[in-house]
């Protein structure tokens, strides 16, 4: 019966076979060549956006040094930095590029469900990519309205890029949010339906859950982004007042009346701190099977990681306003909203914990994957502990809009999800290309980019604590803030200058790789995925060859007492394997 | 805001009473065996993955158009909100879109029993009442516009087209789909089956941009 239906899903699969070139990399619906589309794109701008955080640091390191960089440029160069950064880069690359690898192969099945769609996923998103990068060329240059791109001042004259540069960056949003529709209809249409046999929910990978519950907050959130960007269209150039109150500039009366720049304020915020759990769940999902794989150690606490990762995506839709303490808002709701946002420190704790308690006596192989995966949690527990700070109205008030702030998202949702972005790389990378990388080259990086990052942000608490104001061109002769504070923030900019160029190591190492790099084995870490049983390697199209694999076990079946290897792939029978006390007696 | 809310609060309690259902008293770490052969709950026919993918989408459709209403909540509070007339003529284009949705109900009940005869008439009435409540939809903007009543005059009259509009792009979008399905049915292209799941998705879609449109016209009146 099983052979039937198999050899039916394999004539299916020849219709859409990839013949030439150009079908088979370029218009391709196979998921892998796709996810590798999405994160060299990803890639590509997020190193745009790492140039101008260069272009902001060597101003505030060494004001009025570099006649390339004046105060317009400096706020394009802030807002296009941090847009890139948390949308077309991080969203782009967790869900598009690994819940693209990922996906399919972690659920045994041999696609996405509608591959033409995913197809044109990527290709959208290229558009809203090639929308954005447009904007630093129009007259203006692109917007200068900081991330959050609040009105009014994102509209008015004085604000850099006001005419043509916020028009193609809310343009671009839009589009994007059309892209990442129909991405995150395959991704979760693919989780639901298209799971191997025996593949329940309950013994997917964690990352297909972190992927799975962040495509769902995507699809319920980006919404209020795209509400509020075509709301902002119209106030831009129909004159409408949804969100411009009544408002004179530059001595002039531009025509709008009592419009609500906090209602954007609502909105954005509905969308940007799901946003934050976007990132920051497939991050959850990828670290947890790196530390289980290279501790050869089953993930502590496996439905509490599951239930934690469901909790923590229904709390982020109900904190959204603690980023608008500030706003003169009623206290209780500041109340309210502190609450709810300490609240959901209890699932994330628990998730630190299990990460720390599955390497507890496991045996722990330092590979490159694992050094970035254990990082994170140092990472993540320093930004983690610092928004438990800024979560509470009293102290967030004198903090907000400092470099604690800075310091803050940059530990939590900036480099934490960095390196679990880097030891996914490393992780997947030989599954990918079928090639192995330089070891100690990959530990550089490692070291670097750690103990780096920990020199940019570890200080900017102290400028933060000293009242230092973020989004500042110039300090000016400001007379609370010692010189110390000039001396910290040069020793800032050397310290991320260091970091961004020790990224080269990180190409070299890849592109090596790929021209000279030995081969590497299908499953080089002992994995129990079933990305790392296929039967070709790297996988080709389909996957699986002629039948697909059968799964009879949970993904972490790491070091089984009785069992002579200390890992058990997922498809691997029950009665095989760990044969338990019968395997035993054998001996 | 809390119109979202309870919109996002249904959506995920669904979610999450699924979720429950699938992993309560589960113990994974269990291995057992699985039989190539068993019907092991994933891997449903093709329709079922559409059904799912359909049901995800009107979830971010709902999802888009709560925070809207959460938008024109918010912002109806305000000092210079002033309520609009809406033009009669909406009236008639919601008895439009009633009929509509009715005719696609015919013609699917039709295609579930196997009476290919109503296929034709039926898919094109309801393209027929479709576009008439969009053309119905336009030439009430262009009433509103002779009347003077602009997008710039108050927010609530740029309400009124946002949501109107946003409205008719959704069933603009799924007159692609009815599209499609009729020339299969006219060309003769595609088998029975095949006709009949497309119908089946079309049908919920209209009734839930019925359902959107009833809610979205009931608070125009309202306010």
């Amino acid at each position: 019966m099983s052979y039937v239906a198999i050899a039916d899903r394999d004539h299916e699969q020849e219709h859409h076979d990839p013949q030439t070139f150009i079908t088979k990399y370029i218009w391709s619906q196979d998921h892998k060549v796709i996810a590798v589309q999405y994160g060299i794109t990803a890639v590509f701008v997020g190193l745009i956006a790492l140039g101008l955080s260069a272009m902001m640091r060597l101003q505030l390191g060494f004001p009025d040094q570099f006649s390339f960089i004046n105060p317009e440029n400096y706020y394009q160069f802030i807002t296009m930095h941090g847009m890139i950064m948390v949308i077309y880069l991080l969203t782009a690359l967790f869900l598009g590029g690994f819940g693209n690898y990922l996906i399919p192969l972690q659920c045994g099945s041999r696609d996405m469900v509608f591959p033409f769609l995913n197809m044109l996923s990527y290709w959208v998103y290229l558009l809203s990519v090639i929308i954005l990068l447009i904007s630093f060329f129009v007259p203006g240059g692109s917007t200068g309205a900081g991330w959050t791109l609040y009105p009014p001042q994102a509209i008015m004259q004085g604000t850099p890029g006001n005419d043509w540069g916020i028009l193609l960056m809310l343009a671009s949003l839009a589009v994007f949010i059309v892209a990442f529709t129909m991405g995150g209809l395959n991704y979760v249409t693919t989780v639901l339906q298209a799971r191997c046999q025996g593949m329940t929910l309950m013994r997917m990978p964690l990352s297909v859950w972190g992927i799975f519950i962040a495509t769902i907050l995507g699809l319920l959130a980006f919404p209020a982004l795209l509400v509020s960007a075509i709301m902002m269209l119209f106030d831009k150039t129909l004159m409408t007042s949804f969100f411009m109150p009544a408002i004179s500039s530059m001595g002039a009366d531009p025509g709008y009346t009592g419009g609500s720049p906090i209602l954007f304020q609502h909105l954005f915020w509905f969308f940007g701190h799901p946003e934050v759990y976007i990132v920051a769940l497939p991050a959850f999902g990828i670290v947890s099977d790196l530390l289980s794989t290279h501790a050869r150690k089953n993930i502590f606490g496996y439905r509490m990681m599951v239930w934690a990762i469901v909790a923590i995506g229904g709390l982020s839709f109900i904190v959204w306003a603690h980023h608008m303490y500030v706003s003169g808002m009623n206290p209780y709701f500041g109340f309210f909203f502190a609450t709810t946002t300490l609240i959901i420190a209890v699932p994330t704790a628990i998730k630190v914990y299990n990460w720390v308690l599955t390497l507890w006596e496991g045996n722990i192989h330092l590979r490159v994957p694992m050094l970035f995966a254990i990082g994170f949690i140092f990472t993540f527990i320093h930004g983690g502990l610092t928004g438990l700070f800024l979560g509470n109205v009293t102290i967030d008030l004198p903090l907000s809009d400092t470099y604690f702030v800075v310091a803050h998202f940059h530990m939590v949702m900036g480099v934490s999800p960095v390196l679990v972005v880097f030891g996914a790389i490393y992780h997947w990378w030989p599954k990918i290309t079928g090639k192995m990388y330089n070891e100690t080259l990959g530990k550089w990086h490692f070291w670097m980019t750690f103990l780096g990052t920990y020199a940019i942000y570890l200080p900017m608490h102290y400028l933060g604590f000293a009242g230092v104001p973020r989004r500042y061109f110039a300090m000016g002769n400001t007379e609370f803030l010692p010189d110390s504070a000039q001396d910290l923030n040069a020793a800032i900019t050397i310290s991320a200058l260091f970091v961004a160029l020790t990224q080269i190591l990180f190409f070299v190492n890849m592109i090596w790789s790929l021209w000279k790099g030995p081969k590497s084995d299908p499953n080089p870490w002992d994995a129990t995925t079933l990305e790392w049983q296929t039967p070709d390697h790297p996988p080709k199209h389909g996957n699986w060859g002629h039948e697909l694999p059968v799964v009879h076990r949970w993904a972490y079946d790491y070091s089984v007492p009785g069992y002579e290897e200390d890992f058990i792939p997922q498809n691997v029978p029950a009665d095989k394997a760990p044969a338990g006390r019968d395997h035993g007696e054998d001996h | 805001m809390e119109i979202g809310l309870i919109t996002l609060a249904v959506i995920l309690a669904t979610l999450l009473g699924w979720l429950l259902k699938q992993s309560f008293n589960t113990q994974p770490w269990i291995a057992e065996q699985v039989s190539a052969t068993a019907h092991h709950g994933p891997l449903g026919g093709s329709s079922n993955t559409r059904l799912i993918a359909l049901m995800t989408l009107m979830a971010v459709v709902t999802s888009f158009f709560a925070l809207i209403l959460s938008a024109y909540a918010l912002r109806m509070e305000l000092g210079d909100w002033v309520p609009m007339t809406e033009p009669q003529l909406l009236w008639t284009n919601t008895v439009m879109l009633i009929f509509a949705s009715l005719a696609l109900q015919w013609t699917r009940n039709g295609a579930v029993k196997g009476q290919a005869s109503r296929l034709k008439p039926g898919l094109i009435a309801t393209g027929v009442l479709t576009a008439g409540f969009i053309i119905g939809q336009l030439i009430a903007w262009q009433q509103l516009q002779a009347g003077g009543q602009l997008i710039t005059n108050n927010p609530s009259n740029a309400f009124f087209y946002f949501l109107t509009g946003a409205h008719a792009v959704h069933i603009i979008g799924g007159m692609y789909v009815w599209a499609r399905a009729t020339a299969r049915v006219m060309l003769g292209t595609a088998e029975g089956g095949t006709i009949r799941r497309s119908i089946e998705l079309c049908t919920i879609y209209w009734h839930f941009l019925l359902l959107v449109w009833l809610i979205l016209f009931g608070l125009l009146l309202s306010t």
